[in-house]
């Protein structure tokens, strides 16, 4: 028995929103008397925080603490349209909308806040804590609360916003494929070290070393979450999975979780992540969107690392243990 | 065969169902009793989201006979919370250390979780690795709740936390 | 992991802790099966045991019989018996069948709806239906269901999606491939396939309809776009869309397998003729076996390469398994194309992309869509290309990454490019010490060719 070792690269780019466009997201954001902001929309949140990294965002534009703002979203009666969340698509472009709402959402409140400070609304400006000031005049501030209280019950004035976001279509060129089915696009370059055991045939990943390229990182803990959960399901992906073991066959189908092939926590490899911010064009502070390339890149990285661990390349997906044990065994009679 | 009469302890509480042959603790659990923490992933005892303990051991709930649990004390995610609505050290845990992403697999890793720091209160990696085995989780990728579960054994026996990753950014 | 910020935000950029953490931990967050309701029913159907096969009849009469039975759905009772998936990305036209009539395209296909008291009722009702199926020879292979006098599964006789123009694949040409195949000085060849993936999230797929009392119909759901699936709805059933009422939850994994609006219609009309509330969630079997899995893709890919390492040739041809129909596949091929060649930098390249129809379960979307089976043979690619022109695989990458001002093959100039940034980044990460050609390299400058 040998354990043979192998390293691997993948470098590879991911395009941000549904291909060819048609793709839009609305959001809605509006006050309460005491200065909480509610950002309505219905979008659907899968787990990859998208109700956080929304909040972060409203927050930002408004100049308000995160505390300030509520999410109110996945419900088709209070939420303007979004398309829905795939194809990496909704902090950039649920995002956008949000900036939007939010930044007419911030001009009025500055409005109101240059009446009550008596200023001019281009003087005055917000330090995240939820105090208006104007500009080198720190004691003359006022809080978001007697702000909106003010706003409400004294100017009759609705602190609100409107925001929409989207790519326009974009049709193909049936003879060249002329197209611009994307947004922006996002990087990463993974390195995968394997170890391959040359009697079995199981390869284990020892190390994945990545690097995302995604614009900006609007929550950094979030987008490692993605890269991580990522990772794993690209390893799966790579390793374990199939519905039909004998594609193209439709014999043997699993049919529940011991069938289905699937790592586990003992199969966890070795993690690093390194996140590279260059701010996109058109993304709400520069986002690009990384929540499915972080799946893609290890694939690669890791069919080129099991390359390198026994000589024979493998051109079928997932690289079980018969395949490898297979494609050794050719290898040892070519070689004879 | 005839429905039962079934007494036993829920998350200290005194219950009493009246269930079919065929239900399973998991259906009494949520559709009779309304505690919709535990999860039904599957129904075949296959990841873990119903994860459940009978007399402090992890079980399956979707698999096991309500009719069995008879006198049997059953603790589920909702009996952890203090009745102050205080987090048990394991939840913070799993807050603080963003050990879920859509939150499904949750209940039944915090519940397996806490079954194994009840047994051994610093577990090796190898000893998380082997608890959590029987739990899927599609989203993490396991590495951040193997974070959680070493920073709640020190929450839980007092002692500080060094470990976890300086991603780069402050929680506020 | 570390993260480079380029100015100060006061909570962009931070790691808050999460909205939906303590709902998580505490386990109060609302997935749609958390609701409960009085009266409710549940949902089980009937599925095609065969590949292939013309159903000529369902006999519901032992399944009538099951205590706890409600009723059950035919395609005669959904008005517009179609899945517009499609219609509504702008592609067309549609062809799956939410109940089928009279053709059986796939092992698992939807033939009747049974709406029964419980769970167990409704499972038992369901084995009880009687189907009168002829079995037809499957069509498995991707290619042989290109070959002219193959069986044809679609309606429109022919085993691909047509696109526009009549033509039977999506193509994107750049420069004359041909032509600089005979300037290159090495040609590499490969062929690659991948394999059906399953999304298998924690949750299934399911949804909860409520008629309420306003006439309208609630409809709790996982979907992971929430109007997607109301304007589907509503079209498949004719039902005016304030009708409808769509609410998310969190979805318990996605992935890209919840958008296919798969249970919301036979829910809704389900609700429509019992006037109860009725639940029908994908059993882990269902979620397996017959939900859209990530279709498997046959890639071959043609390159010419000089002795320096530069392709200046790159010709792909693709097929996606796209099962017995659409759903996304189409779409998702036309994606592909634009991605196929890779990010990098090649003057001449041809893409012929197929959505080839085969008898499997309908693939769908996942995480990477039309991308990832892309990266995948492009990248082995790279390393095989590197092989034969005796470079290492850092040099093959850099000599040929496409930066800002690139031509990219779709005709779409390069701009956000940033593979050379991240290339460098991760060769430092892992100890290589890149020649300083390549350190100094940045995707800002335009290319020179």
């Amino acid at each position: 028995m040998t354990k043979l070792r192998g390293t691997g690269i993948a470098a590879v780019n991911y395009p941000t929103g549904m291909n060819l466009g048609g793709d839009p997201s609305q959001a809605l954001i509006h006050s309460t008397t005491t200065g909480n902001f509610v950002v309505s929309l219905s979008s659907t949140d899968l787990g990859q925080g998208l109700k956080t990294v929304i909040a972060q965002i409203a927050a930002e534009t408004l100049g308000l603490p995160f505390e300030n703002i509520i999410i109110d979203t996945a419900d088709t009666d209070t939420g303007p349209h979004c398309m829905g969340t795939f194809a990496s698509r909704a902090t950039h472009r649920v995002g956008n909308a949000v900036v939007e709402a939010a930044t007419e959402a911030r001009e009025i409140m500055l409005e109101i806040a240059a009446e009550e400070l008596e200023a001019n609304p281009a003087d005055l400006e917000t330090d995240g804590s939820g105090l208006i000031k104007v500009k080198g005049q720190p004691d003359r501030a006022i809080h978001i609360i007697d702000l909106a209280l003010a706003a409400h019950f004294k100017h009759a004035r609705t602190i609100a916003g409107r925001g929409m976001w989207m790519k326009p279509k974009s049709p193909v060129d049936p003879e060249t494929g002329a197209m611009d089915p994307d947004s922006t696009e996002a990087h990463a370059c993974v390195v995968a070290e394997v170890e391959v055991d040359s009697e079995t045939g199981q390869v284990d990943v020892l190390t994945l070393k990545c690097v995302y390229e995604v614009g900006r990182a609007v929550n950094p803990k979030l987008v490692e979450g993605q890269v991580i959960g990522g990772a794993f399901m690209g390893m799966s992906h790579a390793l374990y999975e199939t519905t039909d073991p004998f594609y193209p066959s439709v014999e043997y189908k699993p049919l529940n979780w011991t069938e289905y092939t699937l790592p586990g926590p003992h199969e966890m490899p070795v993690i690093e992540a390194q996140i590279l911010e260059y701010p996109s064009s058109n993304g709400p502070y520069g986002v690009k969107g990384v929540g499915e390339m972080t799946a893609n890149a290890p694939i690669p990285a890791i069919a080129n690392a099991v390359k390198n661990a026994i000589g024979v390349r493998i051109y079928e997906l997932p690289i079980t243990p018969e395949r490898v044990l297979k494609a050794l065994a050719e290898k040892g009679a070519a070689e004879a | 065969m005839a429905a039962e009469i079934v007494s036993f302890m829920l998350n200290g509480r005194e219950t009493v169902v009246v269930v079919n042959p065929l239900e399973t603790l998991k259906d009494v659990l949520r559709d009779r009793l309304g505690y919709m923490a535990t999860k039904s992933g599957c129904s075949q005892g296959g990841c873990g989201s119903c994860t459940v303990l009978v007399d402090g051991e992890p079980m399956v709930s979707c698999i096991l006979p309500a009719k069995d649990i008879e006198g049997r004390e059953i603790t589920t995610l909702e009996g952890l919370t203090t009745k102050a609505g205080e987090l048990h050290p394991i939840q913070e845990a799993f807050y603080d250390n963003f050990a879920m992403q859509c939150g499904y697999c949750t209940p039944g890793m915090i519940m397996i979780s806490k079954a194994l720091l009840d047994r051994t209160s610093h577990p090796t990696h190898e000893e998380i690795a082997d608890a959590l085995a029987g739990n899927v989780c599609r989203c993490t990728g396991y590495q951040p709740i193997f974070e959680a579960i070493e920073d709640a054994a020190h929450r839980i026996s007092g002692h500080e936390w060094s470990g976890g990753r300086d991603i780069g950014g402050s929680k506020s | 992991m570390t993260v480079q910020h380029k100015e100060e935000l006061h909570v962009v950029g931070k790691s808050v802790p999460r909205r939906d953490g303590l709902g998580h931990v505490k386990g109060t967050t609302t997935f749609y099966e958390d609701h409960q309701f009085n009266n409710l029913c549940y949902l089980k159907m009937v599925r095609s045991p065969v590949a292939h096969g013309k159903l000529n009849g369902v006999d519901f009469s032992e399944a009538e019989k099951v205590r706890g039975f409600v009723t059950y759905l035919t395609h005669k009772d959904v008005p517009n018996n179609i899945y517009t998936i499609l219609r509504l990305i702008g592609v067309g036209p549609d062809d799956e069948p939410v109940l089928a009539v009279d053709r059986l395209r796939f092992k698992g296909e939807a033939i009747a709806a049974i709406i029964a008291e419980s769970e167990e009722a409704a499972n038992r009702a369901a084995s009880l239906v009687k189907l009168d199926i002829e079995e037809l020879e499957p069509v498995l292979d991707v290619e042989e269901a290109l070959k002219p006098g193959a069986p044809a599964i679609a309606d429109t006789g022919v085993n691909y999606f047509i696109y526009e123009n009549e033509m039977d694949h999506r193509q994107v040409r750049l420069g004359d491939v041909e032509k600089a195949f005979q300037e290159a000085d090495y040609i590499v060849e490969s062929r690659f396939q991948s394999s059906p993936i399953e999304h298998a999230p924690t949750e299934t797929t399911g949804c909860i309809v409520v008629p309420e009392s306003d006439g309208r119909y609630t409809v709790y759901t996982n979907t992971q776009a929430l109007f997607f699936s109301l304007d589907n709805a509503g079209i498949t059933l004719n039902l005016p869309f304030e009708k409808m009422h769509f609410v998310g939850g969190t979805s318990g994994g996605g992935f890209g397998g919840k958008v296919d609006v798969i249970t919301e219609p036979v829910t809704i009309l389900a609700a429509m003729h019992t006037g109860r509330p009725v639940k029908f969630k994908y059993s882990r079997q269902e979620e397996m076996a017959v939900s859209s899995p990530r279709g498997a893709w046959r890639l071959y890919y043609k390159d010419g390469v000089m002795k320096d390492g530069r392709i200046i040739a790159r010709k792909v041809t693709t097929y996606a398994d796209s099962g017995a129909y659409n759903r996304h596949t189409p779409y998702a091929v036309t994606k592909h194309a634009a991605n196929a060649a890779g990010p990098y930098n090649i003057p001449n390249v041809s893409i012929d992309a197929y959505c080839v129809y085969t008898n499997k379960a309908p693939s769908s979307a996942m995480r990477g869509f039309a991308v990832t089976m892309a990266s995948w043979a492009i990248e082995q690619q790279m390393d095989k290309i590197a092989e034969v022109v005796g470079l290492d695989p850092w040099a093959i990458r850099f000599i040929n990454a496409y930066k800002n001002g690139d031509m990219k093959p779709h005709h779409k100039i390069a701009e956000d490019a940033t593979l050379i940034e991240v290339m460098q980044a991760a060769a430092e990460m892992t100890g290589v010490d890149l020649p300083q050609e390549y350190k100094d390299m940045s995707s800002a400058e335009v290319s020179h060719d």
